[in-house]
């Protein structure tokens, strides 16, 4: 699998000196161990970004994502470890690194004097080849408030300030800490779509968020850390065994029908039938939904509020 | 873009000299909208500046050479106040309002190099204390009789600028050592007060008497009071420079520019 020679590939350059990666390896963590005095926010974690994908850190607060992303921003000195991003370690990064990486911090508060096209303005002069700053205003949805101040905004808003700002300079790799915290149901749903249609123009992504469906729609691949460590990888199929957990069927009991009277191979994977609610387990959800389905017709029964659920991130 | 590219060669960046115009632009803006750093910085000294004049406005100072109008000693003096309150008091407030809310942060996370934020800011702070001062000698003039420099004037603008300059690095190393923007503003008025009373901005260093003003000799209010009242002094002979007081200013300047190049830091403190 290219994943695991890249990996060795990647421990052996870095050891020897050379930093070179293929350029389908975007970002490559080994080892990396960040402190705090006594406090260890990050114990040993590796990772491998690969271009073009979107990548979800995941876990609760406090876990060390933002701690994390902040080394590989360049903003924190690791305590130990290897970190490569775009083929440089960000502690010795210079103005031609910061023209390909764009950063969404996890707080950041808009320039509280300056319209929105002003600041985009501003930071746009900061790059050698900016996008036009009135096409990412209205992808960010605030072609209304261009012509606002900053210290006016809502929260919201400020937050599509924030993804604009990182844009701007048309940056490879985007960084995006907890990017849709504080957002209504409708709002996330519109950044969700916004963050797709970055991945289409070619960028890679590196998500961090609490949010478990945030990961579950937007990443190609997800890791999840907790208490400094990875605890879990994989893809939002996959993650955590989730393609083999068994999914729960439920439904209504037909009035007159009792549990003993489903098929037999239904009947034994009932785990709780209180108040004539059935909820059976299978790991075949489609066999067992197209018993149960001709067993009904078959008796011309209405089988009443069926749900068919798959396990969630949650649940894992 | 198409998807497949490797990076293309970024486009060339702008000079450093383009960048640092460009962004005083912006941060020239920032300085005009915000009307706490208008009033303290622009209304201020004219305040006191027409406040001073009404009450003392009749009588006539000592200074080397003979007497002048109280006003024309007041008006040097308050330039040197809306130097210091621009490109001190001002600039500490707001680069740490700055550095509190993550505008610092998210700055350093694109490819402007921190001097041009620097400088650009600190062509600001002459800006402001340049145009707050023609104000001043307007007005003093207009008003209250007071004396416009003539031939010094080139001494003036140098030692506003020279002031401007040292104030702002003096400016940038407090700020390491503050918190938050909101326990800064009392506890700097606070400070400046007294100092601005004994380096003879409100009452005539003649009257004060020796052993304050030799405490006000150490800080640098002083010597900005005293090198802009030379220049603006009718017996001064000469180019007006007051190469002494300068140098001291400059001294605390460099000191100040030491401290903060070892210890800012673009990171909140309040978390």
């Amino acid at each position: 699998m290219p994943g695991d020679s890249s990996l060795t590939e990647g421990v052996e350059a870095v050891r020897s000196g050379r930093e070179q990666f293929p350029s389908e390896t975007v970002i490559w963590v080994g080892g990396l161990r960040m402190s705090y005095g006594d406090l260890e926010a990050v114990r040993g974690i590796d990772l491998e970004v690969r271009r073009g994908e979107v990548f979800a850190f995941l876990g609760p607060n406090g876990a060390g994502k933002t701690t994390t992303v902040e080394v590989l921003e360049g903003y924190l000195k690791r305590t130990g470890g290897e970190v490569s991003v775009l083929g440089v370690d960000p502690q010795h990064a210079g103005p031609d690194w910061r023209e390909r990486v764009g950063v969404v911090l996890q707080e950041s508060t808009a320039e509280p004097d300056l319209t929105v096209r002003e600041c985009l303005s501003m930071y746009a002069g900061y790059y050698g080849s900016p996008r036009p700053v009135d096409k990412l205003i209205e992808l960010v949805g605030l072609a209304e408030k261009a012509q606002a101040r900053g210290g006016s905004l809502s929260g919201g808003q400020r937050r599509r300030l924030d993804v604009a700002l990182a844009l701007v300079g048309d940056p490879e790799l985007v960084f995006l800490d907890e990017p849709t915290t504080g957002f209504d149901p409708s709002a996330r749903r519109a950044a969700w779509e916004m963050i797709a249609g970055l991945q289409d123009l070619g960028k890679t992504i590196f998500l961090t968020t609490h949010y478990m469906e945030e990961a579950e729609y937007l990443a190609d691949r997800i890791v999840v850390l907790a208490a400094g460590r990875i605890v879990s990888e994989g893809t939002p199929r996959n993650l955590g065994g989730r393609d083999s957990a068994p999914t729960e069927i439920s439904f209504w009991l037909p009035p007159g029908i009792e549990p003993t009277n489903l098929p037999a191979g239904l009947a034994a994977a009932i785990t709780n039938d209180h108040h004539r609610r059935i909820e059976l387990r299978t790991q075949a959800p489609t066999q067992a939904l197209g018993t149960l389905i001709d067993w009904a017709r078959e008796n011309h029964l209405e089988l009443a509020d069926i749900e068919v659920h798959r396990p969630t991130l949650e649940e894992i | 873009m198409s998807a497949t590219t490797a990076s293309a060669p970024p486009g060339a960046r702008r000079s450093g000299g383009a960048l640092v115009v460009s962004q005083a632009r912006y941060d020239g803006l920032v300085f005009l909208r915000n009307r706490q750093g208008r009033f303290f910085t622009l209304a201020l000294p004219v305040l006191f500046l027409i406040l001073l004049c009404s009450i003392f406005g009749n009588g006539t100072v000592r200074v080397p050479g003979g007497t002048i109008k109280e006003s024309t000693y007041y008006v040097p003096g308050l330039v040197a106040l809306g130097v210091i309150q621009a490109s001190f008091m001002n600039l500490v407030v707001s680069v740490t309002a700055q550095r509190e809310s993550g505008v610092l942060k998210r700055r350093r996370s694109t490819p402007v190099p921190a001097w041009v934020l620097i400088a650009s800011r600190a062509l600001i702070c002459v800006g402001a204390a340049v145009v707050n001062a023609v104000v001043l000698i307007v007005i003093g003039a207009l008003f209250y009789g007071a004396r416009v420099p003539g031939r010094t004037i080139p001494a003036v603008v140098v030692t506003i600028a020279i002031g401007a300059i040292a104030f702002c690095a003096l400016g940038y190393a407090l700020v390491t050592a503050i918190d938050s923007a909101d326990s800064a503003q009392p506890v700097l008025q606070l400070v400046l007060l007294p100092l601005y009373f004994i380096s003879g901005v409100f009452v005539p260093s003649t009257n004060i008497p020796h052993w304050l003003t030799d405490v006000a000799d150490v800080f640098p209010v002083r010597h900005l009071q005293q090198a802009l009242l030379k220049a603006f002094n009718p017996y001064t002979t000469g180019t007006g420079f007051a190469w002494r007081d300068l140098l001291i200013i400059a001294i605390w300047g460099a000191a100040g520019l030491v401290i903060a190049v070892r210890r800012f830091g673009w990171a909140p403190k309040g978390r």
